[in-house]
């Protein structure tokens, strides 16, 4: 039997990162889980707000706690690192404070008062704590044999503490771990849990790119032939930005940013035109035909049809 | 009879008046802040409060009860952001209403707005629609604004939300909404005088001819 | 022994204090280990390091607002998570952005923006970006 959870997509998954939110929900589905969408919510803000008087960042990850009570559900699980951020923090905020919680409620409209128990979830942690890797594992027809991946944490996913989703945030395992299941090589680097630069990247773009040198030019130099990201934001940074890197750096290679919904789907042997790889600035294509991993046989074909 | 609030003083008005209509009694010469008295046109707009309540309220002058104890002022327009484009050259991806409209992404969601809306249309839904490029959910939820600008007066995030709204329009009428076919052909063949000779044998025909042609027409069978 | 008293003027106790209310008292605590300035991955191209941000706060030095350390500081938290007091130097940060916001000055305008940014950047940039960074 579905498994049915309510699911949060977030703004950029409906755009720029829509390959993300479409194999989410085919994975999960391959997974036993269907992910319903919420059919009322706004983005979250992005961005917790941290000044202690501003309540206002608060009103709109709240208001998502309220639709998805709304919606018949107690639990929300969010594929964009800094959606799930954003939305855990503010609901342990308001779960913590009392005062906030009260004068939260009363700015409300038509809304019912929240009282603080709706649980925020991101996918990985779903992937970890119910779903298991193993059952992951045991659905990997095309397993991502001989492909070196350098997981990318970022910041949003582990910090802080409180909302980390591996115990350890100082050297997380959760995304080698899923690489395991899904037959690949990890190649762990010190950079994978260093910011991309996040929303500078509209004022101060040059700073991004800086730090795509250094993220994206170390991962490569441990020979990895693909990097993977579980944020929107991540993604554009690494991936675009490696334009302006050339310019910075000339003996830079291109490396190819990747979902990991897109890998857990190529894995369990989706067909590699549906995950959406010809929106990426750095083609993963090539890198996957050369490790074998797209082979252009009906075999594969014939499971999507399926 | 009501007492209300306008400019500071205080007057005593049937209280079976719209607002537009009290102003009236009381000897206004209404030149701006009113329209087609039908609450269409989205002129009027007025905000009030209600003696003793700390709620500002919102809504069209022309269309709203005088009650006891309201305090009136009105909102003859409000200053927008608009923004001039072809819609030929525009295209309806995800960042077309952010390329005219960044603002949109200020938003904080805090719902004031739709509070303000005397449409009660969800706007704060909609804008939200428009930041994350849906475009025709954009477009039905806002498609009863009348573009009174309460919105925009009220926004934190200083988005004009009714600009932003006919733009999701627009872009859906041109682009997403799907096309007649029928139609199409149907503008086709006009354009190439198909009906040209009927059409002149009609306007040349006589009155008696006309209503013989009128009884004998062939009538489309109603399906059911 | 005397204590030297440091921060005299009324004026500099005000802004410690403001920053204070934004962002808890933790920041009397910071005793120059380095370690936020240590983590932070912007250090290079912030005109003061983040330790240093929080000496001026102690003392209560508003030119502190003039430096870019805040507009660069993009919240990723290695420096809170890594604090061996504890204080949330991010949140520190954001009290820096939200006191020169509040004040009606703006780090970024939408009207600079870019033609083709507009056209490719994806809106999770331009929320949190705005949301930071415009008053």
């Amino acid at each position: 039997m579905t498994e049915k959870i309510a699911y949060y997509p977030g703004c950029t998954a409906k755009s720029y990162a829509k390959y993300m939110d479409s194999t989410a929900r085919i994975v999960m589905k391959e997974l036993g889980i269907e992910l319903v969408e919420l059919d009322r919510w706004n983005c979250c803000g992005t961005v917790y707000g941290l000044a202690d008087d501003n309540l206002y960042s608060q009103l709109a990850p709240i208001r998502n706690m309220i639709r998805t009570l709304e919606n018949g559900f107690d639990e929300v699980v969010t594929i964009c690192s800094m959606c799930y951020n954003t939305l855990a923090r503010a609901n342990d905020l308001f779960k913590s404070d009392k005062e906030k919680a009260d004068r939260l409620n009363a700015f409300m409209y038509k809304e019912p008062d929240y009282e603080g128990n709706v649980t925020v979830l991101h996918l990985l942690d779903l992937l970890v704590k119910r779903v298991k890797f193993q059952a992951v594992k045991e659905k990997v027809t095309n397993p991502l044999k001989g492909l070196k991946i350098a997981p990318y944490y970022g910041c949003t996913l582990l910090r802080p503490r409180e909302i980390s989703i591996d115990e350890n945030i100082e050297h997380p395992s959760i995304l080698s771990e899923l690489i395991f299941a899904l037959g690949g090589e990890p190649v762990e680097d010190p950079y994978m849990t260093e910011c991309c630069g996040s929303y500078l990247t509209v004022k101060d773009k040059h700073l991004v790119a800086d730090r795509t040198n250094k993220i994206v030019g170390s991962m490569q130099k441990r020979s990895a032939d693909i990097i993977m990201v579980s944020c929107p934001l991540c993604q554009f940074n690494l991936d675009r930005r490696q334009k302006e890197v050339k310019a910075l750096n000339p003996a830079f290679h291109k490396v190819p940013i990747v979902y990991f919904t897109q890998l857990m789907a190529l894995a369990m042997g989706v067909d590699y035109k549906k995950l959406g790889f010809q929106d990426h600035y750095v083609d993963p294509v090539p890198i996957l035909k050369k490790r074998g991993l797209i082979r252009e046989k009906k075999k594969v074909a014939a499971k999507i049809a399926k | 009879m009501a007492r209300i609030i306008v400019a500071n003083t205080e007057y005593k008005v049937p209280s079976n008046l719209t607002i537009m209509k009290a102003l009236e009694y009381l000897g206004w010469r209404l030149k701006r802040g009113v329209g087609c008295r039908g609450g269409f046109c989205g002129a009027c707009s007025t905000i009030y409060r209600m003696k003793g309540d700390h709620k500002l309220y919102t809504g069209l002058a022309c269309a709203t009860k005088v009650e006891d104890g309201m305090i009136i002022a009105q909102i003859p327009i409000s200053p927008a952001n608009k923004k001039s484009y072809n819609i030929d050259s525009l295209k309806a991806q995800p960042n077309t209403i952010l390329e005219l409209y960044p603002e949109v992404a200020r938003c904080i969601s805090c719902n004031t707005c739709t509070k303000a809306c005397p449409q009660d249309i969800q706007v704060m839904d909609y804008v939200q629609a428009a930041l994350r490029g849906d475009i025709a959910k954009a477009a039905e939820l806002s498609f009863d604004c009348i573009m009174c600008g309460l919105c925009a007066t009220r926004c934190p995030a200083e988005i004009t939300q009714f600009n932003v709204g006919i733009l999701a329009r627009r872009l859906y009428g041109k682009y997403i909404a799907p096309k007649y076919k029928q139609l199409e052909k149907r503008v086709k063949e006009i354009e190439q005088g198909k009906f040209e000779d009927e059409l002149s044998k009609l306007t040349k025909a006589s009155k008696q001819k006309l209503v013989e042609l009128y009884a004998a027409r062939v009538r489309e069978e109603v399906k059911r | 022994m005397a204590f030297v008293k440091l921060t005299k003027s009324k004026k500099n106790i005000q802004f410690r204090e403001k920053v204070i209310e934004l962002a808890g008292n933790a920041v009397i605590k910071c005793y120059q280990c380095g370690e936020c300035s240590g983590g932070c991955p912007e250090a290079g191209a912030m005109d003061l390091l983040p330790n240093q941000v929080m000496h001026k706060i102690q003392l209560g030095d508003e030119s502190v607002l003039h430096a870019n350390t805040f507009w660069i500081c993009s919240t990723c938290l290695v420096c809170s998570t890594r604090c061996p007091k504890g204080i949330d130097i991010a949140k520190v940060m954001e009290a820096l952005r939200e006191i020169v916001l509040r004040s009606k000055q703006s780090y970024l305008t939408l009207d600079s923006l870019e033609e083709d940014d507009l056209k490719e950047i994806p809106q999770i940039a331009f929320v949190s970006s705005f949301k930071k960074q415009t008053q």
